[in-house]
């Protein structure tokens, strides 16, 4: 049986590993990719509470945070490509017409 | 023994995250993550949760994975020799970053080394079936379903309308 310390543990390396990724690309899409890998690392630990409480309701929510994931991505891409269209680049630093 | 199939998938995860920040193309970035999606189909097959396990492999692995490529290769992106260099210096995010993660790393080993968490006990033969997650997701959390089906179609018309060439 594993035990529940060790599904934390992973799971926060998995989160930390995102927000690395997050922080240091520049291009959009590894950016994006990082962010599905830190909603990974959050339904890891779900789970691992799920187990430890021996209540199934825990998977409702990992349910519902793959709902929030696929919608996320369907919008985030669709604003990548209309993005992409007006200025021909991935790279997260080009994107600056928003600044003041 | 499940911690013997435990520690090489969860280390084969974290390798293959580390590889989707490191790699410099791409596709290769998200090969990497549809291993990483099937590592962690893995481990929930074996907490037995079985639903989610196929869950993870059908919307992760499949939908998710094949709309990443579909867009990469849509904007039929080169090879970015200068993707992998560090962003332009944000000192407000890096610091609220470092806060953030610091306090993380803190109170994780603070719980960790003063929570004596046991070993959970043998789990009943139903967890995690789809019976049993179908049976909560239709009484006691149908609200939930149903504003998620709504949250999809919202998302799929949103997709569509801002994918569209003209957008007035």
């Amino acid at each position: 049986m594993v035990p529940l310390t060790h599904y934390l543990i992973f799971s926060a390396v998995l989160f930390a590993i995102g927000v690395l990724g997050v922080l240091i690309r520049r291009n959009v899409i590894v950016v994006f990719m990082s962010i599905e890998i830190m909603l990974n690392a959050v339904n890891i630990s779900l789970l691992g509470f799920d187990r430890y409480l021996d209540q199934s309701t825990g998977q409702i929510f990992i349910f519902m945070v793959m709902c929030v994931a696929a919608a996320e991505v369907s919008i985030g891409l669709a604003i990548i490509i209309s993005l992409f269209r007006n200025k021909p680049t991935v790279n997260l630093d080009e994107f600056n017409i928003l600044k003041g | 023994m499940e911690l013997l199939i435990f520690y090489p998938i969860a280390l084969l995860c974290v390798a293959l995250a580390l590889a989707v920040v490191l790699t410099r193309n791409p596709i290769n970035s998200a090969m990497c993550l549809i291993g990483m999606m099937l590592g962690l189909a893995i481990v929930f097959a074996f907490t037995q949760a079985h639903f989610i396990a196929i869950l993870q492999i059908i919307i992760y692995a499949g939908a998710i994975m094949v709309l990443f490529m579909f867009v990469i290769m849509l904007l039929n992106l080169k090879e970015d020799s200068r993707s992998w260099m560090a962003r332009d210096k944000n000192k407000l995010l890096t610091g609220l970053t470092a806060v953030l993660l610091v306090g993380a790393v803190y109170k994780f080993i603070d719980v960790i080394t003063q929570t004596d968490f046991k070993a959970p006990q043998a789990v009943p033969d139903s967890f995690g079936t789809v019976a049993l997650i179908g049976e909560f997701l239709f009484t006691d959390f149908v609200l939930p379903f149903e504003v998620a089906s709504v949250l999809l179609l919202a998302a799929m018309v949103g997709a569509v309308v801002l994918a569209k060439n003209k957008l007035d």
